[in-house]
């Protein structure tokens, strides 16, 4: 009885695992052929775009985005934000998270009531007011206006409260006693214990700055302005069904590179970001 | 994804108790100006460019207001009657509703499915992990550019498929009953790692004793997968479904870029609608309205989790 339920449960395992191969190639065809694509010839590309191997085979895509295209300055600007948000947001966050994790201060909790309640209000639905605000501060086409309002969302702040809630009092006490300031604890002994916390709250942001697409598509209205992310957008309203196949596919291919690196590098980091963010 | 958070956080908020060797108020009065220092850095970020643009967008929702121009009247509740009468805002409602509604079960059916199958220590199961997680890190430009190009009836891979069938190409995205289910199929291909990685973590917190007493019962895997698997992970897949509902609700990039909200309206979503009123017709007032009508649907959406996890507890 044990014994053949042991087999039919193998064999179900092998079932499954097949079935998992087959559909993670099914997965994983189409970026294959797009990155096969961009290294083949266009004028072949014209003909026929089938196979999935680059044959024949050319570099030409990828030297013709440094030297006849914009994609070289669309990605030093995605550049340019998505670390700018990132170091904003971990200094102005670790900060906050610090003082609503850690100090008593009058109207405490009223205040962190208020700035979760901006966890309620979805980016898509902020970008019209938004825009007619940084309108009159005359801000848009500038990498600042880029930046500031993935700044302001309270997921970094909530994220970094939750860890500073975590550790154990005793560290500052002690610290507490030699007369150390406010701001000595948090450097000294705070600020080392939250370095993964730091490094996921970081990745996240990095990976969804580099991704945004409708706050930069209305913000940054000068071709010398677009982050990566609008302005491959931009190549394919006029490009994609001519003849530069190749020379997109290879910017696609290009343009995702930082992020396919640093997620793979910090993949780790970013699973459990994801799971933190959501409160579990 | 971001609406729900606050759904699941006020209980943990709760005010930390002041060192025991400190006089009361002194104290607080120390840390009152501390607080303020950090605190500061972040609250302008928030007030000038989150809380402030909200009350701003509420403001001019109730105004005739244009982006460039000079025309800013009051007109009260008049552009929240407007929109209901619009042929066009309503088309976007019902398609938005639509995609939604279709994508949500198969979104949430593919990462449970995922999760189930993926949830073991080993490295054949990680890489797979790392397989379907992938498309999750490009931005909506490149994952839509993969599947103009895979959907394109000329040139793309199902167009090669059909034709060494002998069958004739679709055009997917320029055909009124197939873009819809296309942009479903993009959306699951391209988003489908966040709500596994949820689920996969919502696995981890399950009491591997369930497991080891079943086996002692010698409950088969059906039995396991819907006694316990499926009960212990309720809260993960109502957090996963409301999610998904609200991430969904706010779809733009997909349609705008694949198929521009064609053909003849039939893929147009709520933001696409928003987006247009505002930069293209230069109406901020009544995009404002909309957007606020888009704000009030999801915030339901989370309240729904908020109850359906009182209800629980």
């Amino acid at each position: 009885m044990a014994a053949r339920q042991l087999r039919s449960e193998r064999t179900s395992e092998w079932l499954i695992r097949s079935l998992l191969v087959g559909l993670a190639a099914l997965w994983m065809i189409p970026l294959i052929w797009i990155v096969a694509m961009s290294f083949k010839p266009n004028d072949v590309l014209a003909m026929s775009t089938s196979g999935l191997l680059p044959i024949p085979f050319t570099l030409k895509n990828f030297s013709d985005i440094f030297f006849v295209s914009m994609t070289p300055r669309w990605l030093l600007n995605s550049a340019v934000v998505a670390l700018g948000t990132t170091a904003l947001t971990l200094v102005v966050a670790s900060l906050a998270g610090y003082a609503f994790a850690r100090l008593d201060f009058p109207f405490k909790r009223t205040l962190f009531i208020i700035v979760l309640a901006g966890l309620m209000v979805p980016e898509q639905t902020l970008v019209i007011p938004l825009h007619a605000v940084v309108t009159s501060w005359d801000l848009h086409n500038t990498h600042f206006a880029l930046m500031a309002p993935r700044v302001a969302l309270p997921v970094g702040v909530f994220l970094m409260t939750q860890f500073f809630k975590a550790v154990p009092k005793e560290l500052e006490e002690a610290a507490a006693i030699d007369n150390a300031s406010r701001f000595t604890i948090f450097r000294r002994i705070m600020l080392p214990l939250s370095i993964p916390a730091l490094v996921t709250l970081g990745i996240y942001t990095f990976l969804h700055s580099w991704n945004d697409f409708f706050w930069p598509l209305v913000s940054a209205t000068n071709t010398n302005m677009y982050t990566i992310t609008v302005g491959l957008a931009s190549l394919q309203g006029n490009f994609a069904q001519t003849e530069g196949l190749g020379f997109i596919m290879a910017t696609a291919v290009f343009a995702s590179l930082p992020i396919v690196i640093v997620y793979l590098i910090f993949q780790r980091y970013l699973v459990r970001g994801i799971a933190l963010s959501t409160g579990k | 994804m971001t609406a729900a958070h606050s759904a699941t956080s006020p209980k943990h908020i709760g005010i930390s108790p002041r060192f025991a060797f400190e006089p009361k108020s002194s104290a607080k009065r120390r840390d009152g100006l501390a607080a303020l220092a950090f605190l500061a850095p972040y609250l302008i970020f928030f007030v000038l460019f989150l809380a402030y643009p909200f009350f701003w967008g509420v403001w001019i929702s109730f105004h005739d207001w244009e982006l460039v121009g000079t025309l800013r009247k009051f007109i009260g509740l008049a552009n929240y009657w407007d929109m209901f009468e619009d042929p066009i805002f309503r088309v976007s409602i019902r398609n938005t509703l639509l995609f939604t509604a279709i994508t949500v079960p198969v979104m949430v059916a593919a990462s449970l499915g995922l999760a189930l199958a993926l949830n073991r220590e080993n490295r054949f199961h990680a890489v797979l992990r790392v397989i379907f997680f992938t498309s999750s890190v490009f931005s909506v430009t490149v994952a839509t550019l993969i599947w103009i190009m895979v959907l394109s009836p000329d040139r793309g891979l199902f167009a090669h498929l059909f034709n060494s069938l002998g069958l004739q190409p679709i055009a997917f995205l320029g055909s009124p009953d197939w873009a819809m289910p296309a942009l479903t199929i993009t959306t699951v291909w391209w988003s489908v790692g966040f709500p596994m990685i949820l689920f996969l973590a919502g696995l981890q917190q399950i009491p591997q004793e369930l497991y080891d007493a079943a086996r002692i019962d010698n409950a088969s895997a059906w039995r396991r997968l819907t006694r316990i698997t499926l009960p212990s992970l309720k809260r993960t897949i109502v957090l996963v479904v409301v999610l998904q509902i609200i991430g969904q609700l706010q779809i733009f990039g997909q349609p705008l870029i694949m198929t521009g909200g064609g053909p003849a309206d039939r893929t147009r979503s709520m933001v696409q609608t928003i987006y247009e009123t505002g930069f293209n017709e230069w109406q901020l007032g009544y995009a404002s309205a909309m957007s606020l009508f888009l704000f009030g649907v999801m915030f339901l959406a989370s309240m729904l989790q908020l109850y359906i996890s009182r209800q629980e507890d």
